[in-house]
């Protein structure tokens, strides 16, 4: 291809967000099918190093926690019924502070809903999916050009925070193909990953001066690793409660706070009042709209937020400077909104929704020259 | 003390067979020769789980019924010459059962040695799928009026290199060793009392008496000789874009700004396969293109349609309201995209002429699709047709994409040069 010469394909969100795990140097996929996820599935049949197929997603889950202690970063995709499977293993993939990916595909629920229909129903899920209220760092692809890019970010997050890690997404992302420029995307550097490497005895989960304890894959002919899912010890040994193993787990949400990049766009028009929030796959109907309304004269910014958990401080600081905001996403009440405002939103602050497709770019514009 | 223990002080009740199981692990590991950090021990939630703290070993402490799937994917990456132990109960035997037959299937280089003691003791003492019928529980004080599952029996079904029953009485290290020795999957299923909760209720209950009149007598089960699970590690993988069609900037397209066009047809007819031959003319055009297809899970009966966007401008938002454009190539594709075409208040349909002919505010175009492709070509057909009507794709540049296809071959001549 000669220099400065588009390489343009038809391409699918699956197959940028295997080549990305892949070349970013995630070495093992287990899976399990599940539509809308089952591209990526296929895809990493073909790309990953190691492949995985696995009799359900309990197992999907227990087999990349075994891989990920034994020193491999592993990956898998899947929609809400096979999430629901793997939470009490997401939990313990915690706890054993384990670093992976789950790619989650978004569909209509609830339960089977229909598989083939696209949703962002599962934000709430997340966040309240560790037992006690922890955070599972949650990062969203918004574009096409983000399935190349948050996958090699999510998974160096999760291998210096020590944490499983979520990328989510939408069916209409993973499955809808769209012209692209190859060209385009930046190089991907390989994950950067350090294993303990002293002569004193490890302790699994002592972070020393920081807040991650240094990893040491299980096997290791130096050590010994104690890794455990039940409340422990900086050893890695199962105690009674007491204020220094409370100290331990507390630390798991410290480090996620303290530790997740906060991605996000921000595209601010001056003296613009109201804000459009979004994320996933409604950015486009937002970038749309905005676009839209900018051409009818209306001053308005945009956020979409790509860091979906935690929620990071700084979106607070960007919502507050504005009087109108407009949070737009494909579900049925309104789950960014109900992260960022709780139950009662403040006035000033509405949401534009749906279910069973794609928020449209006119029901945004609607919404905000609505004021 | 043993190199594999940093404690003797078993946290197990006074009488368990947990303690002599453990004993029984340790002397067996030693006779082997092997080195504590040469073991991966990986326990499961219950009173057997709970020994890790006294081992020298690696230690996981895991979930309830999972250790085995855990333990499997840690003995898949670990170095060979590694031993990766399994502790489980009958508790996590029933809720689990289906990582050990899956492991034994993958015959995984694994020993799972399960402490079958009849009952959830932590728990109260409630029966698991493992307890003999008879047996006395906290809730089945009458004895269990179930049969137990053989689990040896199943495992060894399933493919598992090497399964023992034993009676958890004495030193049965021998027996552990032999476990220990097998490359690929093997499980010793020890038969323990629970003194807390099992021989309370059941005085005067003898182990051997027990297996005897339940069927669950020791012996043992070898598979036949195969080779155990190994991951794969494949190196050099080509590159996913590798095998994607790169589209050349070679045609040119009438189109000002940006159209929506809807092909709605049935599934397996090739209605996605034809819309992406469109898209990949479309790029070729120098168009940006959005593909979003709907079909239903079964993907071979019922409707498929998509929703295509090409435009002069980056499409950011890939949805289609109300199309510009729609090809109908079956009674499918009409039934399923009825109200849409209803709605419309301008643009145009190219419908099949077989088909009845909806109220709408768009043109219609009657076109023997089906008739004069096949059914199988006929969105395709439907687009070539769209293609030379309104130039906005021209049919030349979608019939050359189809013709250097893996199917070109296989299209119909006249429906490409027709």
């Amino acid at each position: 291809m000669p220099e400065n010469e588009p390489h343009l394909v038809l391409i699918d969100g699956s197959r940028l967000i295997v080549e990305a795990c892949a070349q970013a140097g995630a070495d093992v996929y287990v899976g399990y099918p599940i539509t809308p996820a089952s591209l990526i599935y296929t895809y990493a049949s073909c790309r990953f190093p190691s492949l995985l197929p696995a009799p359900d997603e309990i197992t999907v889950v227990h087999w990349m926690a075994g891989l990920s202690a034994a020193g491999r970063l592993p990956v898998t995709a899947t929609s809400f019924p096979g999430l629901a499977l793997m939470v009490e293993g997401i939990n313990m993939a915690v706890m054993m502070e384990l670093p992976m990916l789950i790619v989650l595909a978004m569909r209509l629920g609830p339960s089977t809903g229909a598989a083939t229909c696209g949703g962002q129903g599962e934000l709430l899920l997340l966040r309240g999916l560790i037992s006690g209220g922890y955070t599972l760092p949650v990062f969203c692809i918004a574009d096409a050009g983000d399935c190349w890019q948050l996958p090699p970010l999510a998974l160096q997050a999760a291998v210096d925070l020590r944490s499983p890690v979520v990328l989510l997404t939408s069916k209409e992302m993973v499955m809808t193909q769209r012209s692209f420029d190859l060209d385009r995307l930046a190089q991907i550097a390989p994950v950067k990953r350090t294993f303990y490497d002293s002569p004193a005895p490890y302790r699994s989960y002592d972070p020393g001066d920081g807040l991650v304890p240094p990893f040491l894959p299980v096997g290791s002919g130096e050590h010994q690793v104690r890794l455990t899912a039940s409340t422990h010890d900086e050893c890695g040994i199962l105690r009674p409660v007491s204020d220094a193993v409370l100290a331990n787990t507390r630390r798991l949400q410290t480090k996620i706070e303290a530790g997740t990049p906060v991605l996000y766009e921000l595209d601010e028009q001056t003296d613009a009042e109201t804000l459009v929030v979004t994320y996933g796959i409604t950015a486009g109907a937002a970038r749309e709209a905005v676009t839209a309304l900018r051409g009818l004269g209306e001053a308005v910014s945009l956020l979409v937020a790509r860091t979906l958990l935690p929620i990071p401080d700084v979106y607070c600081e960007i919502l507050d400077r504005y009087s109108r905001v407009v949070v737009a996403e494909e579900n049925l009440e309104g789950q960014l909104a109900h992260l960022l405002y709780g139950h009662r939103r403040p006035p000033g602050v509405c949401r534009v929704g749906g279910i069973g497709r794609m928020v449209r770019p006119e029901q945004i514009v609607r919404e905000v020259r609505g004021a | 003390m043993s190199d594999f223990l940093v404690s003797a002080s078993f946290p197990y009740c006074k009488g368990c067979g947990h303690r002599l199981t453990a004993c029984s692990v340790v002397k067996a590991l030693e006779a082997a020769g092997a080195r504590p950090l040469d073991v991966v021990l990986v326990t499961d939630i219950g009173c057997q789980g709970i020994v890790d703290r006294n081992f020298a070993t690696h230690t996981v402490h895991g979930l309830h019924g999972r250790s085995t799937a855990l333990g499997a994917g840690i003995a898949m990456e670990v170095a060979p010459g590694k031993r990766v132990i399994v502790f489980i109960g009958d508790g996590g035997a029933t809720i689990g059962l289906q990582h050990l037959l899956e492991m034994a299937r993958l015959n995984v280089d694994m020993t799972v040695v399960v402490h079958n003691n009849f009952v959830y003791g932590m728990t109260g003492g409630q029966p698991s799928g493992l307890t003999p019928t008879g047996y006395r529980t906290v809730i089945t004080p009458e004895g269990n009026p179930l049969p137990q599952h053989d689990l040896c029996r199943m495992v060894h079904d399933a493919g598992a290199s090497y399964v023992r029953r034993v009676i958890g009485q004495g030193d049965f290290s021998d027996v552990i060793g032999e476990a220990l020795e097998v490359e690929g999957f093997a499980l010793v299923e020890v038969l323990e009392l629970c003194p807390g909760h099992g021989a309370k209720r059941n005085r005067g209950l003898r182990l051997r008496d027990l297996a005897q009149r339940t069927s669950c007598e020791p012996r043992v089960w070898i598979g036949e000789p195969r080779a155990p699970f190994r991951l794969e590690r494949r190196k050099g993988r080509p590159s996913l874009f590798d095998e994607l069609p790169s589209v050349d900037v070679r045609f040119a397209s009438s189109l000002e700004g940006r159209m929506a066009l809807l092909v709605s047809g049935s599934a397996g007819e090739g209605v996605q396969r034809a819309a992406e031959f469109l898209a990949q003319a479309a790029i070729a055009c120098g168009l940006h293109v959005t593909k979003k297809g709907s079909f239903p899970v079964t993907v071979g009966v019922g409707f498929s349609d998509v929703d295509l966007i090409l435009s002069r401008e980056p499409i950011d938002y890939h949805g289609v309201s109300q199309p510009d454009a729609v090809i109908v190539a079956s009674a499918d594709g009409l039934r399923h995209n009825i109200e849409r075409i209803r709605a419309m208040d301008g643009g145009t349909v190219w419908i099949d002429a077989g088909l009845e002919v909806p109220q709408t505010g768009a043109q219609l175009r009657a076109v023997d699709l089906r008739g004069r492709a096949g059914p199988r070509s006929a969105a395709l057909y439907g687009l070539m047709v769209f293609a030379r009507e309104t130039g906005v794709v021209p049919p030349e540049a979608l019939a050359q994409l189809v013709r250097e296809s893996d199917i070109g071959d296989r299209v119909p001549e006249e429906v490409l040069s027709g």
